[in-house]
């Protein structure tokens, strides 16, 4: 296949960006698309230029590294994915294929397609967590049954890979759904409820501070989220947050 | 060491006897030295029994029953079975143990096997919390041993300075284990133990590991699920609300817990969420996008390491009183594996290259479950999870034209019928079937592709088939809900659902990259590079030879031997980290309650990173032509295809040779684009190659030392008749232990001798 990109390419935080074309060749509808961009960087450093940097590391979908706006979509074309899980078996000999990075006010450019993501970082360090002491000392892991339909509710809220894909999707830059996520494994969990009253707090006040956006429910952030994580959990957040207003 | 054992004295194959075949029993009289030396003397008691009433055929300890109460004198034979033993006791207790001549000090506690980790956490010495405060501590990795140990040793009051090059400590590569984490809970009451998953732990890494620490590991293993649980990681429950379990490769129990196929990302986020409780207290300072360049060495002691900046490229000096290593394996030493792209062994081997003594590098398990290579630009390899051979069975056309058939793609695999299938596994290893360790696998797949039966393309390929676990868990179904069994339509889509329930994700993955639907045709599957047993060489304590140094998690050698079995990594890591290192660590920081903070000005620090500084520059001045991937890729392939899943003589003479010109081509010819002040990719990749290109020569270095065949070490020279690995352990029963040389060459190597004292050596099988 033949292809032509557009790129984003911007130096560092400071400098200013643009969209730059380039062509590349004889590429194989097996590849992933992060194998793509490896020949091209190939190609590119063959030429002397600065190859084009993007965040990526486990190339299987799960450590949430990389963040492609790829065609006006977070992760491109398919659904449940990410980048490096999307091939090329997606485009057509000829496509013209445009490349962004994943924007939103909080998460600033660092170089090329590389954003910085730390807020997330830092709203699971505002209360992403159960207050437990490491020991061991517990209790035995069977003492509380947890029903299976919760412990299942659970697990598909804690699939997030906190990638970013619900932000840049959204028009607002909302993180509803990475913070819903969070705040609804904890809460369906008994584990979980001792602190919820807190933990909601202080997740929506820490992901406010950060810039990001309010949320107005257009479901976007589904869509894209390559962990197709529910809106019920952003319904799931609201009510847990009224809640803890209420109780405060 | 003194041990006796009771055991039946066979002439032939055990499988030849019938239950009713009469056999004497013997009593054996080990004594074990120190360096390694057994001495046997071997009495029989003249007491005989049928097979049906013996007991069991491994045995520990003499204040067991041997015959069981179904034999008429039961009582009479086991007495004097008993003063037999004793009898042997008085006659060779004057015997003096010799000297170990190894200097490498285990430190492993005297006493019974399993109270050796109680009595040694009651011996350790403490640090007060007040004196806590005082203390930093580095840690160098955030997966699961790194987040674990960090978040245990802010919470104790130590401060933590936790460094990952990723964008977040959450995108550690142990987020990518898909199949579970074992703990012998025994909620299966399948006969689960401590023992049990300590004694397939041994069995499974081919002897070749440390038996106070695989104990450890397996007694400590029941507290990780409850503290997982306790920190909110969703574990898969059944219908009554308890916890769920899967069978893994190399046991016979369910001890695996999981959360579907993502238990590695579930556990990190647990580590990672109590890792964040402290970085919110400010217990742990996090050091993102940052990779280890160097340590520093103070006085003899661990007390600093020096970082490259992965947005800025500064070098930075970081001090503390004592440094982690929680660096993970080396699998893309072979370019191709399953590890992500920034794995890398660099933080591990500038501690080897200062000092610390590296273990059994060239041990390196091959997961048979992989999707196969498709092309020359492929970047990684993607696993999937051993837990789908619970439901898949492994075959090969059984006629070679088949084979070739398919692949010429002129024949499909649902066209061949049950007769015209190989399912080799259930064929040579019918005990386990397809359910055999990780290296049997393997290498069983690769001979029945070398033989030419292969199903892709490339002929490196066999089928991982789920259409009789469908069929089976549908019909199930149907009869449940009183549906027809006899619909087969019908019976294949219940029989789909439940297999969607159980691997949804692996399928879902599998599907994305081949683009087939593994529910209607089988899984192609090929070994591929997954994990590396060896790593920096640690004491009990999980310190390195360097005071102050420790290795925790797969960046260290101890718990896996020759060969992990599967959902043991995840144990491991949470194991080091949560309960081993933190107790450990204290006896070591006791002696620096007055230090007071270590200067990162030290002339140490300075020379350090000066020497950082210079070789950055050296690699950035170079003019040559190709670009680093070409280098690494170079490399992969003559690791794969010489020190891979077999091993020889020749070829592995022949590694360490074009692995030296390539070292060479590499300075001479390497390209990196770009300012070293900036983020720079090819750069943090150059450096690391440039670790691997060392490493890798010890590598083949360690696989041409070891003259015998063990685990995921298999040597063509060594092996039985049959094909199976053959161990030679009177001359093998070692760590190797790798002194560095600049010379990698002549790295010398030092001999920790393995005692096995709860275990007979026994040769693996499966069968």
């Amino acid at each position: 296949m033949k292809l032509y990109l557009k790129i984003w390419r911007q130096k560092n935080n400071q400098s200013k960006g643009s969209m730059i074309d380039y062509e590349i060749d004889n590429i194989s509808p097996d590849m992933s698309f992060l194998e793509m961009m490896d020949v091209l960087n190939e190609k590119i450093i063959e030429e002397n230029g600065d190859p084009v940097a993007f965040d990526h590391d486990c190339r299987e979908g799960i450590c949430g590294s990389c963040s492609m706006f790829i065609n006006g979509e977070p992760h491109g074309p398919d659904k449940l994915i990410t980048t490096c899980q999307l091939h090329m078996r997606k485009f057509k000999d000829g496509d013209t294929i445009y490349i962004e990075p994943f924007r939103a006010k909080a998460f600033p450019i660092i170089k090329d397609l590389v954003v910085d993501r730390s807020a997330f970082d830092r709203i699971q360090q505002s209360g992403g967590f159960i207050s437990i002491n490491t020991s061991g000392n517990t209790l035995d892991a069977n003492t509380i049954p947890i029903e299976k339909e919760n412990a299942d509710k659970a697990f598909d809220a804690a699939t997030c890979i906190g990638c970013g894909a619900c932000v840049a999707s959204c028009k607002n830059s909302s993180a509803m759904l990475f913070v819903s996520a969070k705040v609804s494994q904890f809460s369906l969990l008994p584990q979980g409820k001792v602190e919820a009253t807190d933990r909601v707090l202080n997740m929506v006040n820490q992901m406010d501070q950060e810039g990001f956006g309010n949320c107005t429910n257009t479901g976007a952030c589904h869509v894209e989220c390559p962990k197709g994580i529910s809106l019920d959990y952003i319904a799931k957040l609201n009510r847990e947050y009224v809640k803890a207003n209420i109780k405060k | 060491m003194k041990k006796i054992t009771y055991s039946l004295n066979y002439r032939k194959p055990k499988e030849d006897y019938k239950d009713d075949d009469t056999l004497t029993v013997c009593v054996r009289y080990y004594h074990r030295f120190d360096n390694g030396i057994q001495k046997v003397i071997k009495k029989s008691t003249g007491v005989k029994c049928k097979l049906k009433d013996w007991d069991s055929d491994w045995h520990k300890s003499d204040n067991r029953h041997p015959i069981k109460s179904t034999d008429p004198n039961y009582l009479e034979k086991n007495r004097l079975i008993r003063n037999k033993s004793i009898d042997l006791h008085s006659l060779i207790k004057n015997i003096k143990p010799l000297q170990s001549k190894s200097t490498l000090k285990s430190n492993i506690p005297d006493g019974p096997l399993d109270l050796k980790w109680s009595s040694h956490k009651n011996n350790v010495r403490l640090v007060s919390p007040a004196n806590k405060r005082n203390i930093d501590i580095i840690v160098v990795g955030t997966g699961l041993a790194g987040g674990s140990a960090s978040a245990t040793l802010a919470e104790q009051g130590y401060n933590v300075k936790a460094f990952c090059f990723q964008d977040s400590s959450r995108r550690a590569h142990s987020i990518a284990a898909q199949g579970g984490i074992n703990a012998a809970k025994n909620y299966q009451g399948d006969g689960d133990s401590v023992y049990r998953l300590f004694y397939d732990t041994i069995k499974g890494g081919d002897y070749r590991s440390r038996e106070a620490n695989v104990y450890r590991l397996a007694e400590v293993s029941s507290s990780i699920i409850d503290q997982c649980v306790a920190q909110g990681v969703p574990f898969a429950r059944e219908y009554g609300g308890f916890l769920d379990n899967r069978s893994f490769g190399g046991v016979l129990v369910s001890r695996t817990f999981y959360a579907k196929g993502q238990t590695g990302q579930q556990l990190l986020l647990g580590a990672y969420s109590a890792m964040n409780r402290q970085v919110a207290r400010g217990k742990i300072k996090m050091f993102t996008r940052h990779e280890m360049m160097d340590i520093v060495i103070v006085d003899g002691k661990a007390r600093g390491i020096i970082t490259r900046n992965l947005i800025t490229g500064e070098i930075e000096s970081h001090s503390a009183h004592a440094v982690v290593l929680a660096s993970g394996g080396y699998g893309n030493l072979f370019y191709l594996s399953t590890n992500a792209m920034g794995s890398n062994v660099s933080a591990a081997w500038k501690v080897h290259k200062k000092g610390a003594l590296f273990a059994n590098p060239s041990f390196t398990q091959i997961h048979p479950t992989c999707i196969p290579v498709s092309g020359d630009y492929q970047s990684k390899l993607t696993l999937m999870s051993e837990s789908l051979r619970n439901d898949g069975r492994i075959w090969v056309p059984k006629k070679i034209d088949d084979a070739k058939k398919i692949r010429e793609g002129k024949l499909k695999p649902t066209d061949l019928s049950e007769d015209e299938r190989d399912y080799y596994l259930e064929r040579r290893y019918p005990a386990f079937g397809n359910l055999v360790p990780r290296d049997v696998a393997s290498r069983a797949a690769k001979e029945r592709c070398d033989a030419g039966f292969g199903v892709n393309k490339t002929g490196e390929a066999v089928f991982l088939d789920f259409s009789s676990s469908i069929i089976r868990y549908g019909k199930e179904k149907a009869l449940i809900k009183g549906l027809d069994t006899a619909d087969i339509n019908l019976v294949r889509s219940l029989g789909e659902q439940v297999i969607k329930a159980k691997y949804g994700n692996l399928f879902q993955m599998y599907e994305k990259i081949v683009d087939e639907n593994p529910y209607k045709t089988p899984m192609m599957i090929y070994p591929a590079v997954h994990y590396t047993m060896g790593g920096l060489w640690v004491d009990y304590n999980l310190m390195t030879t360097i005071p102050g140094c420790y290795a925790i998690g797969e960046a260290n050698f101890s718990d896996h031997g020759a060969n992990r079995l599967g959902a043991s990594a995840l144990m491991q890591g949470l194991a080091d980290g949560y309960f081993v290192l933190p107790n450990t660590i204290n006896d070591f920081l006791a002696d620096d309650i007055k230090t007071g903070p270590i200067s990162s000005d030290l002339a140490e620090f300075k020379e350090a990173k000066k020497l950082v500084e210079e070789k950055i520059d050296k690699i950035m001045s170079n003019r040559g032509s190709k670009s680093v991937d070409y280098f690494h890729k170079k490399l992969g392939k003559i690791i794969w295809n010489n020190c891979g899943m077999s091993r020889n003589k020749k070829d592995l003479k022949k590694a360490i040779k074009d692995i030296q010109n390539l070292r060479k081509d590499f300075y001479k010819n390497l390209k990196i684009p770009g300012e070293k002040f900036s983020f720079n990719e090819s750069l943090a990749k150059a450096l690391r190659v440039a670790d691997f290109m060392e490493l890798g020569e010890l590598f083949a270095l360690d696989a041409l030392n070891r003259n015998e065949s063990c685990g995921g070490h298999f040597r063509e020279e060594y092996q039985t008749k049959e094909g199976e690995a053959l161990r030679n352990d009177d001359e093998f029963r070692f760590v190797s232990a790798w002194e560095h040389n600049p010379n990698i060459e002549l790295s010398k190597l030092h001999k920790e001798q393995l005692q096995f004292e709860n275990v007979e050596l026994k040769s693996r099988s499966y069968k």
